[in-house]
Formats: C-alpha cells, sequence, structure tokens
C-alpha cells in the first residue's frame, strides 16, 4: 500500500499545531488592541459642534474657571453643561455681531436649547459622579487632559472599565491637592507616590474595586 | 477549528448585543428629549409651585431686603470659612470682569467688554451689603444676575469678601497690628496668596 502523505507532511502538521497557538494567540491580542484602539473608544477625535466653542479660547486666554459654566460639578454626578444665557453674560458685547455666534442668539431668540454634541459617554449602565471624584482631589485634566489646549473638544482617555479601575485599585497614583483640581497646568511632582498616600489618607480614600459602585 | 470557527461568530453575536445595554430607554441629565414639544428632558417647574424645600419666605436673606430697605447687615455670621468661601466664589464668578482686585480691570474688560465701576469708590464703599446681594440676584445695567449660577449663600459668602476688599485697598499701615507688620514686606502682596 502506498503512502497517502508525503514524509514532509509530518514536519508541516508540526508546524501547523506550533503555528496555530500563536495565529490564535495573535488574533486575541489583535481583538484586545483593536477594542483598546481610540477607533472603537473615539479617544482623541475632536467633535464637530454647533458652535465652534473654544476652551483654549475661553480657558487659556481668558482664563474663566470651569465653575463659571459647568456649576453643578462640585455637587452633582452630572458637571452640566452652560445653558445660553451663560453665554450671553459676555457675549450680548464681546463678538456680538460675530456670525459664529448667531446660533447662540439665535437660541436666545427663540428659547431653544443648543444642541451640543456629547464627547465623554459612559454607557448607561455604569454609574458615574463627578463630585465624588471633585472633591476627593480628582483634578479635571486626569480625566479630561489639557482642556486648555483643545480648541473643539474630544474624549481623551478610553473610559473603558480597565481605566477606572487602574486607578480605583491605586487612586495615589494621581490624587492632588483639593486646591489644584481646577488648575488645569497642575503636574505630577516627581515624588507623586509619596505625596499621593498622603493625600489618600487625609482624604479618607478607600480603594473602590467591588462592582456595585459603578454597576448599580 | 470548527469549535474555533464557532466560538468566533458567537463572539461577534455578542459584540454586536452591546449597544440595547448601552443606551437604554431612559434620560441622562441634560438629553434631548422626543417626547416634549420644547425637545428638553429637564422640565421646568409647574407655573404656580414650590419644590420641597425651595419656599424662600424670609427676605432678608432671599431678597436682601427688609420690606424696601436694603439690609445692612448679613443674614448669618460670617466666619473665615465663609469669608475663604466668598473669595474663591468671586474669583470664579466675578474676576472675569471684575479683577482680582475689584478694580474693574478684569480680562473680558480687557476684550471688549464694558468696563465696571471700580469698588473702591465712595458711594461703593458706602454701599449696604444689600446692595451687592441685589446686583447680583437681579443684575445691573450691562451685568447680567448671578441668581441661576451663585447660590444664595454663595452670593453673601461674595459680598463678605468685596466688603474685605474694599477695606484691604482703603487701609494704611496704621490699620495693621504692630506684631503683624514684619510680614508685610515678607509677602509681596497679601491679595496674591491663595486659600483655596
Ligand atoms: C465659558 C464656558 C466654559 C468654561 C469656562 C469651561 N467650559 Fe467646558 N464646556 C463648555 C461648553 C459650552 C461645552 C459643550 C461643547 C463642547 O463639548 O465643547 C463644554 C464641554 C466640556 C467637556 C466635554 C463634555 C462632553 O460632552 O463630554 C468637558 C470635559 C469640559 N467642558 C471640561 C471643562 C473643564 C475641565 C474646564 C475648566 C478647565 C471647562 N470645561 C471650562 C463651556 C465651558
Ligand atoms: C466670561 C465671559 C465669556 C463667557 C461666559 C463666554 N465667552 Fe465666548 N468669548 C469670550 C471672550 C473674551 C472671547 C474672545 C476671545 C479672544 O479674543 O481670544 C470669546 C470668544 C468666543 C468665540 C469666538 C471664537 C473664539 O473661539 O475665540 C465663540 C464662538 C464663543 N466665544 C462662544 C461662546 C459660547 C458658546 C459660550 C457659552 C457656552 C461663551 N462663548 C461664553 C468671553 C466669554
Ligand atoms: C474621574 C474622572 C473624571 C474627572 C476627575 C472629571 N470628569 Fe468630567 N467626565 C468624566 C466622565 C467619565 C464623563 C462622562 C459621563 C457620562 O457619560 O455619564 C464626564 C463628563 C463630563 C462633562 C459632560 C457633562 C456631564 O456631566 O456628563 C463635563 C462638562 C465634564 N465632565 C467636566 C468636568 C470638569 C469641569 C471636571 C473637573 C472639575 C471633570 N469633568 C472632572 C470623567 C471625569
Ligand atoms: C484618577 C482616578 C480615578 C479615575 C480615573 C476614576 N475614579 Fe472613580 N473614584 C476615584 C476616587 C479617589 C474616588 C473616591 C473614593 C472614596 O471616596 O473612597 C472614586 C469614587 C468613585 C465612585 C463612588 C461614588 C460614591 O460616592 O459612591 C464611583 C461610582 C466611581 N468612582 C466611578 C468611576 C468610574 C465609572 C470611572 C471610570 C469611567 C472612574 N470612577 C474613574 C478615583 C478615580
Ligand atoms: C470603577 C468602576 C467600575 C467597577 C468597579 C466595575 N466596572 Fe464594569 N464597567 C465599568 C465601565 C466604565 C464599563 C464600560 C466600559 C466600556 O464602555 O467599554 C464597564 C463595563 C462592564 C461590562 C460590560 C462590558 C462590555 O463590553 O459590554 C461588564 C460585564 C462589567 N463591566 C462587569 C463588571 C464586574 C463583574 C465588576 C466587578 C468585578 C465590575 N464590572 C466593576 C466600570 C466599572
Ligand atoms: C461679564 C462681566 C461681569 C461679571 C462676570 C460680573 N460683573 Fe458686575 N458689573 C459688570 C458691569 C459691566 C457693570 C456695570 C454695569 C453698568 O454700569 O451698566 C457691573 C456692575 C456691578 C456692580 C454695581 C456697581 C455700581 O456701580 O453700582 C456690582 C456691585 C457688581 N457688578 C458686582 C459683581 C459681582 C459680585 C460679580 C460676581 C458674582 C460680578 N459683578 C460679575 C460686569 C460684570
Amino acid at each position: 500500500m502506498s503512502q497517502i502523505f508525503h514524509h514532509s507532511t509530518n514536519t508541516l502538521s508540526r508546524f501547523s499545531i506550533f503555528g496555530g497557538a500563536f495565529l490564535a494567540a495573535g488574533g486575541l491580542w489583535l481583538m484586545l488592541e483593536i477594542t483598546r484602539s481610540p477607533y472603537v473608544t473615539n479617544a482623541g477625535v475632536a467633535k464637530e459642534q454647533p458652535v465652534p466653542f473654544s476652551h483654549a479660547h475661553h480657558v487659556a486666554d481668558v482664563g474663566i474657571d470651569c465653575r463659571y459654566c459647568h456649576t453643578s460639578v462640585e455637587k452633582s454626578a452630572t458637571a452640566g453643561i452652560p445653558p445660553t444665557r451663560t453665554c450671553m453674560n459676555c457675549h450680548t458685547q464681546i463678538w456680538a455681531q460675530s456670525p459664529m455666534l448667531e446660533p447662540v442668539r439665535e437660541s436666545l431668540r427663540t428659547d431653544k436649547s443648543i444642541e451640543w454634541v456629547k464627547v465623554n459617554d459612559l454607557p448607561d449602565f455604569v454609574y458615574f459622579n463627578h463630585s465624588a471624584h471633585v472633591n476627593k482631589g480628582v483634578g479635571c485634566t486626569t480625566c479630561h487632559g489639557r482642556v486648555d489646549k483643545m480648541p473643539l473638544m474630544w474624549q481623551e482617555k478610553s473610559l473603558q472599565m480597565e481605566w477606572c479601575l487602574d486607578c480605583h485599585r491605586a487612586p495615589e497614583k494621581y490624587v492632588r491637592p483639593k486646591g489644584e483640581v481646577f488648575n488645569v497646568a497642575w503636574e505630577a511632582p516627581k515624588n507623586q507616590l509619596e505625596e499621593g498616600r498622603k493625600l489618600v489618607k487625609e482624604y479618607k480614600i478607600r480603594t473602590r474595586t467591588s462592582c456595585s459602585t459603578c454597576h448599580r | 477549528m470548527r469549535r474555533l470557527g464557532l466560538l468566533c461568530v458567537l463572539v461577534v453575536l455578542g459584540a454586536a448585543c452591546r449597544q440595547d445595554m448601552h443606551d437604554q430607554p431612559r434620560y441622562k441629565a441634560l438629553a434631548k428629549s422626543d417626547f416634549y414639544p420644547d425637545d428638553r428632558s429637564a422640565r421646568p417647574l409647574v407655573a404656580g409651585t414650590v419644590a420641597r424645600g425651595w419656599l424662600r419666605d424670609d427676605d432678608a436673606l432671599y431678597k436682601g431686603r427688609n420690606g424696601q430697605e436694603l439690609v445692612t447687615t448679613f443674614p448669618f455670621p460670617i466666619t473665615s470659612e465663609v469669608m475663604a468661601r466668598g473669595q474663591q466664589r468671586f474669583q470664579i464668578y466675578c474676576t472675569p470682569c471684575h479683577g482680582r482686585l475689584g478694580n474693574g480691570e478684569g480680562m473680558v474688560v480687557q476684550r471688549g467688554f464694558k468696563k465696571p465701576t471700580s469698588f473702591h469708590i465712595d458711594r461703593l464703599r458706602d454701599a449696604p451689603p444689600g446692595y451687592f446681594f441685589d446686583v447680583m440676584t437681579n443684575g445691573f445695567g450691562a451685568m447680567s444676575d448671578y441668581a441661576s449660577q451663585v447660590p444664595v449663600e454663595d452670593r453673601w459668602a461674595i459680598v463678605a469678601y468685596v466688603k474685605a476688599l474694599q477695606l484691604s485697598q482703603h487701609a494704611s499701615v496704621d490699620d495693621v497690628p504692630e506684631t503683624k507688620r514684619a510680614s508685610l514686606d515678607a509677602h509681596e502682596s497679601p491679595s496674591e496668596q491663595d486659600h483655596e
């Protein structure tokens, strides 16, 4: 009886078992990389808005504090988007004729809200709370990046569960003194871990990793 | 191999189910509504009603007035915490126009907004606390009101800080206690200090 398979199939089959394992691992790695990439998370993609509102101009050049516009960030779950009236505190006189601001003036005239496009959007099954973070020394820029350098807003971080947990497991890597929370130019000191541990103790921060913290 | 193929199909199908739970049929804060004619999910108060805990019958506290008269005292004691809060809130909501010193040289004024009167003139030094509260609550000329941005207690804290600012900008070395004078030279300027 003649051989069905040639000799070379021996090596070939050994090789393909080995190769298959690599192929599977490689495929898995690729999938994980894709789920973490901006293609899926939208991180770093600037969003078009009905009015080209620039944080770079208002925060960095004019020096307006976040809380002037995001008034509820210290006391509630949401930071809040300013109503049209807040813009008109200044824009009754500044750039008052500019076509760029026509949607704002129209909104005031017609009492229709400006429809801002949501940039950071967690899935609805996740509970998030701004006040819980801001009042414990987690700064805006830790999660939102240097908004004072954004002509249009984009999402800075992946907002994935592993990102939240990275900090919840070891908050000392990121916490800063409460007075610096709104300071966009704050940079972590060289001995952040040491300083961070002190602050974690002082602010009585616990490591919150149980599922019901965020899924409730 | 067939098992692996099946797994792949399952993973792909599983991923496709995600959106249902991502976008549940409920409103996030300030989300657009398809139900109400004005498209807003945040509903205004029904006319003629008062939300629980929002009855505002204390005129001195909520209007800065006793009858028609502006109040000349504060509705609650001013502690150093209130003062620090006032400084912080002033620097958030008022400095863009009035400047850190209250002299009307804020950044927005430098970009073309009408220049407000300096707080450091006799008329405003003599104005009672109720006057400042009233301006913040109802607006004044070209300045819009800050009633929706600054809660009542914070408005009073700001008044306290503005009053202190007026004193500090109208003081001489003699007003500083003997023992504290040395520290005047030590600091560049006391108003630069951050109490946050
Ligand atoms: C003059 C008003 C104003 C100030 C001051 C301001 N913002 Fe905003 N912010 C807005 C408006 C309007 C939007 C909505 C449009 C947009 O996304 O750009 C917004 C959007 C955002 C968003 C994205 C919201 C989303 O859809 O996910 C973040 C994050 C944010 N601001 C952070 C900050 C931080 C941090 C500061 C302070 C350093 C700040 N803002 C100061 C007006 C302001
Ligand atoms: C506290 C005052 C203030 C408020 C509140 C404010 N702005 Fe401005 N805005 C300014 C100033 C000052 C400039 C001019 C900036 C410059 O010259 O660099 C400006 C410029 C602009 C411009 C012109 C283009 C640009 O980016 O410079 C747009 C558009 C604009 N603002 C939109 C808005 C909107 C929308 C809001 C409400 C969410 C708002 N502003 C609230 C002070 C304000
Ligand atoms: C721990 C991370 C974290 C910190 C710190 C943080 N944010 Fe956010 N922010 C988020 C996330 C996550 C969302 C998206 C929330 C959602 O989709 O429900 C968000 C959303 C927002 C929005 C959109 C409106 C809203 O409330 O959903 C604004 C505006 C905003 N943040 C401003 C700020 C400002 C200003 C600060 C600093 C005072 C700040 N954030 C600090 C994570 C953070
Ligand atoms: C940079 C650090 C950091 C990041 C990133 C972060 N958190 Fe937190 N989170 C904290 C700290 C610190 C606390 C306060 C813990 C305490 O008070 O003991 C906290 C508390 C919370 C709480 C508890 C609120 C309460 O009062 O019960 C929730 C919910 C929460 N975080 C959700 C999230 C979610 C969801 C994300 C990701 C989208 C996230 N956090 C990202 C640092 C962080
Ligand atoms: C610090 C906050 C936080 C904690 C604690 C947390 N999660 Fe999550 N979880 C998130 C966020 C944020 C997302 C959304 C991730 C995304 O959009 O990709 C998420 C998503 C998920 C998803 C859906 C994944 C998907 O792709 O649809 C599951 C399942 C889940 N979490 C299970 C858990 C379990 C089980 C625990 C406890 C061991 C837990 N989570 C603890 C924040 C948290
Ligand atoms: C957008 C710029 C702007 C901001 C922000 C602002 N103001 Fe004013 N304010 C003005 C202008 C302009 C005037 C003068 C109005 C006029 O004469 O038509 C004024 C007038 C006043 C006056 C009356 C002065 C007088 O002559 O009797 C007081 C008091 C005052 N502001 C207090 C405040 C306080 C307190 C805050 C912070 C909560 C504040 N303002 C925030 C622009 C501003």
